[in-house]
């Protein structure tokens, strides 16, 4: 609609790369909220976020960051595919990167379920009868896991159509930008799992 | 200068779009047309506000009941402050003019991110929704006031939640407005506009938009953490789960102290503009007045925990914040100086815009003054939760930005519309909001000192001739604003047709004709080496 009567549409890949990086920033202060609240709670009950990490499974934890990290690894070869010039293999990477985190969420799923059979979960009676310091450990804990859990669907929804412009030859080698943001987006997933990781799982 | 006005009328974005009516506006991505979006939303919403705060008014001309009981006032108070403040001055000049203005200013054709632009309106407008859904549905309206204060929030039986998240959709706007602004100022200032040469305008915005994007993401979380704990029982604040509700405090105002920084900076940065242009004087100190917009947003990030004061906080941190509180003062004192330095030996011209601007620097400073001595511990004690506090920060708030809105609408108005307002109504509108306001917000500072809380539907009958002069304020003011709306609005259908520069300004909007072309510039005007340097004899 802008474009009427100019003949280029404007194009600015540095600014997209801009917007992308403030955008991350911002999402990274959405974050750092859960993180203050948990350094705040941690400080005060430094004993019962001992014993309530212990409750988490930090094999399953460790095995979640593995298959993510290995996604970042995928995004990464997808958009080195695109930027050499070999669009064909861009949709197999993407793919592949949905796969593993499909296998995350399954993996945080199973995770879930196990707390709530155990009770430990927002509105069961075990989990209110234990002391304040690992009830608020297991609010902040399902607070962070769920709303990065929302990362990780929203990122796989965005890598997968900036991979369909792709395979529809919309994004190209010469303007890979989408895809690189998209896969941008993936990698900030990917950091703020690094840091939910030691904070819940090795706080014992 | 006025060649470009007539042949300008086919051109104007105002004429037929892509799409025709309504759906031209809801659905451009036009920079200029998202700008009048925002400005129809934020005087709607401001006029509904104001209707609620004159029923509050009404309650308190007599002690005892009068139209309503505590509860409905209690939602009164809660609804004033969240439009306001939520669907009002946040968005603000910022959004309406600065949308408007900014590329205009940069010599640029559009924001960076058109498409994100017009999605920051939406996020606006769905977010605004939901807000006055939460009126009628649920519990009823929420009463906790503006501020959401945990335990209360979570126990009131009212529809907070949805009001809640009503107010995290509008901060997706907000953060990608910021966002927007930022990039737009790196990547599309025209070729010679650099940074040391940019209209402070544009200084202000790129600091407010900062603020935007750091500092709302923080109020985001904490929303949502009180969404979660009211539905799904999440133990994060409830004091009765272990929670700290001070720690929802902090994290509150570790945005809504900022936030007061995204209302006063693009006000500031408006009259910075409007001051020069009728004093027909370059800008005193421009320098320093970009930096002290940097300053307020850095120093401002810093200074959150003077709303808490009372709450038991530790005497070394009550220390720091208060500290801190007098250090903001400073670079809010800097730009107050630089604009009566500007004025002095300028050849003033007193329209409408500069009595509106002049009428802030007057108002704000009486706000400043009466912030600062709330910074001071022992005195912050003693007023906390009074009218003390509600009536500085309508000074701050409604005489600072409020007043600010109007002038830069009195200022732009031409070149949005392409319509001159009449001065001499917009003048005599000026006389009952000024007198009004302070008659209104003065006798809230001093009934405050005496004693009278706020957030009461009720009075003592030692407030009661301050709260009825309050209210006589009140409605001399209401008067005034809706003469001036009328007026703007007579203006509209109209107004003599303006030039492409009425006032004489010397930043590139005025370089355009009136209203400008769809993509602004036809082609890009030379950029002034110096900012705000006024020919001696200016072509009117």
């Amino acid at each position: 609609m802008t474009a009427a009567g100019h003949a280029a549409p404007h194009r600015d890949d540095a600014g997209s790369r801009m917007g992308m990086w403030l955008f991350l920033l911002s999402e990274l202060l959405l974050f750092s909220g859960l993180f203050i609240a948990y350094a705040a709670y941690r400080s005060i009950h430094r004993e019962e976020f001992h014993h309530a990490g212990a409750e988490l499974n930090a094999a399953l934890g460790a095995a979640n960051t593995v298959v993510l990290l290995t996604s970042s690894l995928t995004v990464a070869l997808g958009v080195r595919a695109l930027r050499v010039g070999r669009e064909r293999e861009v949709p197999r990477w993407i793919g592949a990167t949905i796969l593993l985190a499909l296998a995350f969420l399954a993996v945080k799923a199973i995770e879930w379920t196990t707390k709530y059979r155990h009770g430990l979960f927002p509105g069961r009676p075990e989990l209110a009868a234990l002391p304040p310091g690992e009830r608020l450990f297991f609010g902040l804990y399902f607070a962070a896991t769920g709303l990065h859990a929302l990362h990780v669907v929203a990122g796989a929804v965005v890598l997968s159509v900036a991979a369909a412009l792709v395979a529809r030859g919309r994004v190209r080698s010469d303007a890979p930008v989408v895809l690189e943001n998209a896969g941008l987006y993936w990698h900030l997933v990917d950091v703020i799992w690094i840091i939910i990781l030691p904070l819940f799982y090795l706080a014992a | 200068m006025s060649e470009a006005a007539s042949a300008s009328v086919d051109l104007s974005y105002l004429g037929a779009g892509a799409r025709p009516g309504i759906r031209g506006w809801i659905f451009s991505t036009d920079h200029k047309r998202v700008g009048v979006l925002y400005l129809v939303s934020l005087t709607f919403f401001f006029l509904v506000a104001m209707t609620i705060g004159v029923l509050m008014r009404i309650e308190q001309l007599t002690m005892g009941r009068t139209i309503m009981g505590p509860v409905t006032y209690n939602a009164l108070f809660t609804l004033h402050g969240v439009i306001m403040i939520f669907l009002f001055v946040i968005p603000g000049l910022g959004s309406a003019c600065g949308n408007f203005v900014l590329p205009l200013m940069l010599g640029a054709r559009d924001v960076v991110f058109p498409r994100l632009n017009l999605l920051s309106w939406w996020f606006y407008a769905i977010g605004a929704v939901i807000v006055i859904t939460s009126l009628f549905t649920g519990g009823g309206p929420p009463d906790t006031g503006w501020t959401f204060y945990v335990p209360y929030s979570l126990r009131t039986t009212t529809n907070v939640p949805l009001a809640i998240f009503g107010a995290f959709v509008i901060g997706f706007s907000s953060i990608l407005t910021g966002l927007n602004f930022i990039t737009t100022i790196h990547r599309l200032r025209a070729p010679g506009m650099r940074f040391t040469n940019m209209p402070l305008f544009a200084w202000s915005l790129y600091a407010t938009s900062w603020v935007q994007l750091l500092a709302t993401p923080v109020l985001g979380i904490t929303l949502l953490l009180v969404i979660l704990e009211r539905l799904f029982g999440v133990p994060i604040f409830d004091p009765a789960k272990g929670g700290d509700p001070l720690l929802y405090q902090h994290l509150f105002w570790t945005y809504s102290h900022p936030a007061v920084y995204v209302m006063i900076l693009p006000a500031m940065g408006a009259i910075t503009e409007i001051i020069p242009t009728f004093a027909r004087r370059t800008i005193f100190g421009y320098r320093f007045i970009a930096f002290s917009s940097i300053a307020i947003a850095g120093v401002g990030s810093l200074v959150w925990a003077h709303h808490m004061f009372t709450s038991g906080l530790s005497d070394t941190a009550a220390m720091v914040f208060s500290l801190l509180t007098f250090l903001v003062a400073v670079p809010s004192a800097i730009k107050v100086f630089n604009w009566v330095s500007t004025l002095y030996k300028g050849s003033i011209e007193l329209s409408a815009a500069m009595l509106y601007a002049l009428t802030f620097v007057f108002l704000f400073s009486i706000g400043g003054l009466t912030g600062l001595m709330q910074g001071a511990l022992a005195v912050n004690v003693q007023v906390h939760d009074t009218y003390f506090i509600v009536g500085h920060f309508h000074y701050v708030i409604f005489g600072g930005t409020g007043m600010a809105f109007f002038a830069a609408l009195h200022y732009w108005f031409p070149k949005m519309f392409g319509r001159m307002v009449d001065e001499r109504r917009a003048k005599l509108a000026w006389l009952p909001i000024f007198v009004g306001f302070n008659l209104f917000y003065f006798s809230m500072l001093v009934i405050g000192a005496q004693g009278m809380p706020r957030r009461y539907f009720d009075h003592l009958p030692q407030f009661h001739t301050g709260h009825l002069l309050a209210s006589a304020g009140a409605f001399l003011m209401v008067a005034g604003l809706l003469l001036m709306f009328h007026n703007l609005a007579k203006a509209l259908r109209r107004g003599a047709p303006a030039a492409a520069n009425p006032w004489g300004g010397v930043t590139l909007e005025w370089s355009t004709p009136s209203p400008p072309p769809v993509e602004n510039f036809a082609e890009l005007p030379p950029v002034p080496e110096k900012p705000y340097a006024f020919p001696r004899e200016v072509a009117r």
